[in-house]
């Protein structure tokens, strides 16, 4: 509207900002990222039913299963899979804390966020050496 | 419900028990229930998914249908599908305003987790009985 005086026209600058205007923190990237990977992880179910089920069928359904799972792109998304799982599960813990109202204050916040991510990485790491080694590649 | 200038009930007692998904305080506390439940169990799933990575197929039957290994897999399934119910639903509570969709997506939520929870503990007894 050209003949809109200043005190209506509408003000130009975000009103309730969200993602793209905030500078990333590993306190906000821990918090989208929870969320992120609980959904992900959702659709791990689909897989652990899978290996339950093959499992459950017989040697045939279950040789399929690890076929699928050892390929490349199996062991890509198992990858994915440990990541999200160890990120949620420790994450997760930290989020306990604060339901106990504990550990509140912000270089506390932000040292448990960067314990997280670095342990999330070690524990990854160490999961795949001892899946490989439990299949004797070592 | 009774409009709250003609209701006798104080504002408090008309809130209680009742969010977004009609149930509070106790969708947070079973939330973070299961989320106590599935330290314990998720490294467990964790370590027996490491053990027998690649294992052979009569060595992961016979692990699974240990009466032990059996109750810890239906605990861990579904205490997981359960948390992941819960929290799913937080998050289409959030983010899906539209009602009908809205409600369609909890539909889908409960029925696709507990679809998988039937199958999955299907296949647990059907190894371990």
């Amino acid at each position: 509207m050209a003949d809109a005086t200043a005190s209506t026209r509408r003000p130009e600058r975000p009103l309730s900002p969200h993602l793209q205007i905030y500078r990333w923190s590993v306190t906000m990237f821990s918090s989208v990222f929870h969320r992120a990977t609980g959904i992900a992880l959702g659709a791990g179910t689909l897989l652990v039913a899978w290996w339950l089920i093959a499992a459950a069928m017989g040697p045939a359904a279950y040789d399929d299963f690890t076929a699928v799972a050892g390929h490349w792109f199996g062991r890509l998304v198992l990858l994915g899979f440990t990541v999200t799982f160890l990120f949620h599960l420790l994450n997760g813990i930290r989020h306990i804390f604060w339901d106990s109202g504990l550990g509140f204050e912000k270089p506390t916040a932000r040292f448990t966020g960067w314990l997280v991510v670095a342990l999330t990485g070690l524990l990854t790491l160490a999961v795949w050496v001892a899946a490989y080694a439990s299949m004797g590649k070592f | 419900m009774a409009s709250p200038k003609t209701s006798l009930r104080t504002p408090l007692a008309r809130v209680r028990g009742l969010g977004a998904a009609k149930t509070g305080t106790g969708h947070f506390i079973a939330l973070r229930t299961l989320a106590v439940a599935l330290v314990p169990l998720g490294l467990w799933f964790l370590w027996a998914v490491i053990a027998h990575a690649g294992a052979p197929y009569a060595e992961v039957a016979a692990f699974l249908a240990h009466p032990v290994n059996a109750g810890l897999m239906l605990l861990f399934v579904v205490t997981t599908l359960w948390h992941f119910r819960l929290g799913f639903e937080e998050v289409i509570l959030d983010y899906v305003t539209h009602d009908g969709l809205k409600v369609a997506a909890l539909l889908a939520n409960t029925f696709f987790t507990a679809i998988l929870a039937v199958a999955s503990i299907f296949a647990i007894l059907k190894l371990a009985l």
